[in-house]
């Protein structure tokens, strides 16, 4: 299976809030939903610029994103996408 | 607890709205609005309801603006009016942390409980292994006799069934001085006698009771100012970002900063003056000497291990040295100190030397007030170059590591390490002076279990900083159980 791309943003705003913890989650997640993911830090994703997002920190899953991201959003955000395409899963 | 949780996150979004205020030049005008501009109506309550969160942010806000609790005289005098007293002169110096008896919770009183998982066996364990006979059956389950029960936890190692469980306070649990103990209204107090300004009450509550007066707001104030101002970075500082050193310099310098010093610098001076005071101290035939530039561990010696006095080294710490050095090449000039640790505020409060203290989630909030992008800022030439060892000072081993460097004979230093002061480990050393160190010669002692980088104001996760640290260092990364 091909292993699904976590992007964690690593922008100051969300490095301050809590994102460099979010890095090292990979084993938690995997896990967790029973599927390959690969996680990956990104620059500042512009997502806290305006506020229309909610919070940093901020971490996108194809195009859904995350505000105030914990581990259990990520995995809720994961279960819920996995139940909408379980062709994906193939 | 891990470094990331809504108490860590909600007290760096007060840092930054709080910052960005301050910044702009709008904290009188616009910070009594704060509380209510970060728990509006209708959003999800953090406590019982947002009021009481809001309340609570007041006070953790007055903490930020660098007043304690204990300052409230009034409960009508609104925020802004601390600011202009703060903008008048310094708040009142007193002790750094404060407990916000609104946010404590008045946790119970640490115990043993018996859960429903008790299956009333026939063995009983508890009951027979009970030194105090507090243990009794009473309608199919154990029940623990307050009264009598004076927590050993024999019945919960011996239960079978793992049903005795052990609910502790946690300020308390993790104090390893026993300076934080409930009052009579059942929130609990800090003994500023007692008190070592280690931090872990701060890590440990899970409630945001406690709050540490923080020194920003003046700092950025200097720096709208645009007054000589230096900061002075500690080495724990180079494991904070994921960007590299001198683009945190550079970011500095964009902050306001007028000259960024690398404490690694004062942290060499250290090592070579305390290998000359180990070396003369042995050949005078003292036992063995500790390190003296945590100071969580010089103010535990000085409150609670006096015995231990004469073998704490007297070399001043890595700040006070670059401080001093910065103060002579520039007398008019403003020192910052920024680190991972809240001790160190009142280290400096001692030292003439440094002006101010910012914590490393304090520096990270200022940059985001302040709009910067870390990782857009041009990379500043960077020169410095202290002993390697040096910058590794922060990772739990670095001092002695360091302090072999710089002996002419590196072997003869034999180092013990003491990685993190709890209840355990404060014992071990207050029986030093009696029984000796079992061949070593020199102590290393770090309140914080994995040195600095572990502090109780990183944004870091503490083995990524370590690592971090060390390979700014260009030092080899041990294991990683070294590390931990």
């Amino acid at each position: 299976m091909k292993p699904l791309t976590i992007t964690i943003c690593t922008g100051t705003t969300c490095y301050v809030m809590g994102s460099g913890y979010l890095l090292s989650l990979q084993e938690q997640i995997e896990s967790a939903c029973s599927r390959p993911i690969e996680i990956v830090g990104s620059s500042c994703l512009g997502l806290c610029k305006d506020g229309q997002y909610g919070c940093a920190p901020f971490v996108q899953i194809g195009s859904t994103v995350i505000a105030e991201a914990t581990p259990e959003k990520i995995i809720e955000t994961l279960k819920q996408q996995t139940a909408r395409n379980p062709m994906e899963q193939i | 607890m891990n470094g990331d949780n809504n108490v860590q996150r909600n007290k760096r979004r007060l840092l930054i709205e709080t910052a960005a205020l301050a910044f702009r030049g709008r904290l009188a005008e616009e910070i009594d609005a704060l509380p209510v501009k970060l728990f509006p109506k209708g959003s999800a309550p953090t406590r019982c309801c947002i009021y009481k969160s809001r309340a609570i942010t007041r006070y953790r806000l007055m903490a930020v603006l660098g007043y304690s609790t204990q300052d409230e005289t009034d409960e009508c005098t609104p925020l802004s009016e601390y600011v202009r007293r703060a903008e008048e002169s310094r708040p009142p110096s007193g002790p750094i942390l404060t407990v916000i008896n609104e946010a404590c919770s008045a946790c119970l009183t640490g115990r043993h409980y018996v859960t429903n998982v008790c299956r009333s066996c026939v063995a009983r364990p508890c009951v027979t292994n009970c030194p105090k006979q507090a243990v009794q059956i009473i309608s199919g389950r154990a029940r623990i006799d307050e009264e009598r029960c004076v927590n050993c936890g024999l019945c919960l190692q011996q239960c079978p069934y793992h049903a005795i469980v052990y609910v502790p306070i946690p300020c308390e649990e993790a104090c390893p001085v026993g300076a934080i103990r409930k009052g009579p209204d059942g929130h609990e107090q800090i003994d500023e006698d007692k008190c070592i300004d280690c931090g872990k009450c701060l890590q440990a509550c899970p409630f945001a009771a406690i709050a540490e007066r923080s020194q920003m707001v003046d700092v950025i104030r200097r720096l709208r100012e645009q007054k000589p101002i230096a900061a002075l970075l500690a080495p724990a500082l180079a494991g904070q970002f994921l960007q590299d050193f001198p683009k945190l310099v550079g970011a500095l310098l964009k902050l306001g900063f007028s000259r960024v010093v690398e404490v690694a610098a004062g942290a060499e001076m250290t090592a070579r003056h305390e290998s000359r005071e180990l070396q003369e101290k042995i050949s005078r035939g003292q036992a063995f000497l500790t390190s003296s530039c945590c100071p969580a561990y010089v103010q535990a010696v000085r409150k609670h291990i006096p015995a231990l006095a004469p073998f704490v080294s007297q070399t001043p710490s890595p700040m006070h040295f670059t401080a001093q050095q910065v103060k002579q090449q520039q007398p008019d000039i403003l020192t910052v100190f920024i680190g991972p640790c809240i001790a160190k505020r009142r280290e400096a409060a001692e030292n003439p030397c440094v002006d101010y203290v910012l914590t490393t989630d304090e520096l990270g909030a200022m940059l985001v007030a302040a709009g910067i992008e870390l990782a857009d800022c041009p990379p500043a030439e960077w020169t410095e170059s202290p002993l390697p060892q040096a910058r590794a000072f922060a990772v739990s081993g670095g001092v002695a590591e360091t302090l072999r460097a710089v002996s002419p004979e590196p072997n003869a230093v034999r180092p013990m390490l003491i990685d993190g002061l709890d209840k355990k480990s404060l014992k071990l050393l207050s029986v030093l002076p009696a029984r000796g160190t079992g061949g070593a010669n020199f102590v290393e002692v770090m309140s914080c279990a994995g040195g600095c980088v572990a502090g109780p104001c990183n944004i870091s996760q503490p083995k990524t900083a370590a690592r971090k640290v060390r390979d700014f260092a260009g030092l080899q990364n041990p294991a990683a159980q070294a590390v931990s």
